[in-house]
């Protein structure tokens, strides 16, 4: 653990050498200014609004929302597909790449729909509708049941098939 | 057809298989074959054009090319139900030099091109950091600023040669989602040092101020190195397309992690894990798992005159050009092949030849009228060889779908047609 009086200190230190550096014409956030522009989700679940939402709730909120680009059943037509393919990565044949057979985390969900859909309109659904939406696209899929409740306490923990299935790149790969 | 034939000197000259010359030979070779071209092979005569005998158009704001250049454009589709998703490819076979036209830059959007105020446009810095920062343009432009002349690429560029059939495709559509840019800007490390780096933080996810709100994670490393917060492209502010009015660059990374519109920039210890660095921008190999995090575009050629569309009219004397880029740093050689990679020549390097910049290769050749498959293998000052195509399908697989690398070939037929083809 880091001493916080250290941390301090080298922090101190830290922004006397920027202030000789540089002409310093940035003007100090505050913290509530960053709150409204930060809309990240981290996958450790950082960055996760209040609110919850389940499978059954989602569905109205798909249908209502994603079902002309994405299908019925997220069999993706005429768009991106988000169901389906899981454990059939491996092969020569093309791979059916979606939420639940590609995306190690389902943390992701959440912050893509969140800051990109619908394509249409997006950042125009409330976090409690992300919430339940996400958890619809992960039911759909076989990773949560119906009823389960998705919030930041849950999402984090849920297990993608997926999950250990990247590696970082190394030169010669 | 009447040919002529000069006396052959084939030591002096051949420098490989099928008629690749050296470049001084290529150069006499020239002298003599404008002596042939000077007879006349049919009257044309010499004329005053309408253009001569009448003032020509007044001065415009903003210049256009000739209407006779209408061709030279961006080629784009985009998937349905999704407008301003797709990519729009630069014409390199009618380019010439090493930087692109702002108006013919590649163009990879996610939610279309952003219209945006750069008086309400704003940049903040955050996270992991002593104190927090934001920054209007009115205040980034008052900083020190320096240009890098940077090739920027998509990570999906030729990514059709994965494919198991040679598409039937000019050097735009396979190979267009590369440019190169003269990029002004900030030092973002100058903004880091002033925002205070806390040391826990080993990433900086950055994100963009268009619909999709794009983001990527990048290593601290690379934010602290030559990376630019960059408000200039060949000397004008970037175009919307690019990033208008901000673009993170990262020389010799791939083109999604450059992010445009850039509005935020937050320093964290692990990466975001967002869809483009998860979902996107992955390589998925033939055993189910799939290479995460490849930044750095790998070092590639590719000939662009001539290629497809740029068919040959007469068997003689041409210049094989083309463009080769390195993510590692500078091109330090580029060879040239006529017969499908059984022999090879040295290509000459135009100047400038620029760490992570487009660098220009020229090399003559004495098409003798046969077929022939013209190939190019550039490598890079770390050592790194561009591999054959098979070479790199043996490593990664046919389904990685990004960082397409392999060398790529076209074949010219009897008839001077020039087509895409795998050899």
């Amino acid at each position: 653990m880091r001493e916080p009086a250290a941390l301090a200190l080298l922090l101190a230190l830290a922004c006397a050498a920027a202030r000789a550096e540089g002409p310093g014409l940035g003007r100090s956030a505050a913290p509530s200014e960053i709150a409204r522009f930060d809309i990240s989700v981290g996958p450790d679940g950082v960055g996760l609004p209040p609110g919850s939402g389940t499978a059954r709730e989602g569905r109205m909120v798909y249908e209502a929302r994603c079902v002309a680009c994405h299908g019925e059943k997220g069999e993706g037509k005429p768009n991106d597909r988000l169901v389906g393919g899981v454990g059939a990565l491996a092969g020569q044949k093309p791979a059916t790449k979606t939420v639940g057979s590609y995306w190690p985390y389902a943390t992701t969900v959440f912050d893509y729909v969140r800051r990109a859909m619908p394509f249409d309109a997006p950042k125009s659904l409330r976090d409690e509708d992300v919430y339940a939406v996400t958890a619809y696209l992960l039911h759909l899929n076989g990773v949560i049941g119906e009823d389960a409740t998705v919030d930041a306490a849950t999402l984090p923990k849920i297990e993608m098939p997926n999950r250990n299935g990247f590696a970082p790149f190394a030169p010669g790969d | 057809m009447k040919r002529r034939r000069r006396t052959p000197t084939p030591d002096l000259e051949q420098a490989a298989g099928a008629g690749l010359m050296h470049r001084r030979a290529f150069i006499a070779g020239a002298a003599i074959a404008g002596a042939v071209a000077a007879e006349p092979a049919r009257a044309e005569g010499l004329a005053v054009e309408p253009w001569m005998t009448a003032p020509g158009s007044p001065f415009t704001g903003y210049g256009q090319p000739s209407r006779f250049e209408a061709g030279v454009a961006r080629v784009f589709a985009n998937p349905p139900n999704a407008p301003g998703s797709g990519a729009a490819r630069t014409p390199l076979h009618r380019l010439q030099g090493m930087v692109t036209p702002n108006g013919l830059h590649f163009e990879r959007s996610h939610s279309g091109v952003p219209d945006i105020d750069p008086d309400k446009h704003r940049l903040l810095i955050h996270g992991l950091v002593a104190r927090p920062l934001v920054f209007s343009l009115e205040t980034l432009s008052r900083y020190p600023m320096e240009s890098q002349i940077a090739f920027i690429e998509c990570g999906g560029n030729s990514a059709q040669l994965y494919q198991t059939e040679a598409l039937d495709a000019d050097a735009q559509r396979l190979h267009g989602l590369v440019s190169c840019a003269e990029w002004t800007g900030v030092r973002l490390s100058t903004l880091l040092d002033e925002a205070g780096v806390d040391p826990t933080a080993l990433w900086v996810l950055a994100e963009g101020g268009d619909a999709a709100g794009m983001s990527r994670s990048v290593p601290i490393a690379k934010a602290m190195g030559d990376a630019l917060v960059a408000l200039y492209q060949n000397g004008e502010r970037i175009r919307p397309s690019n990033g208008y009015p901000m673009r993170l660059l990262l020389p010799g990374y791939e083109g999604n992690m450059q992010v445009k519109w850039l509005r935020r920039l937050k320093l964290v210890e692990t990466p975001a894990m967002t869809r483009d660095e998860t979902a996107k921008y992955t390589l998925l190999r033939p055993d189910g798992s799939a290479l995460q995090f490849v930044f750095a575009m790998e070092v590639k050629s590719v000939i662009t005159q001539p290629s497809p569309e740029l068919s040959l009219k007469e068997p003689g004397l041409y210049e094989i050009s083309g463009l080769a880029w390195s993510g590692a740093g500078r091109i330090v050689k580029v060879e040239v092949s006529a017969d499908g990679g059984r022999s090879w020549a040295e290509a000459h390097l135009q100047q400038p030849i620029l760490s992570k910049a487009l660098t220009r290769f020229r090399l003559g050749w004495r098409w003798d009228g046969g077929p022939a498959v013209l190939q190019s293998r550039a490598t890079d000052e770390e050592g790194n060889v561009q591999p054959t195509r098979e070479a790199l399908l043996a490593r990664r697989g046919a389904r990685a779908l990004y960082h397409f690398n392999g060398i790529a070939s076209w074949g010219v037929a009897a008839s001077g047609r020039v087509t895409h083809v795998y050899a």
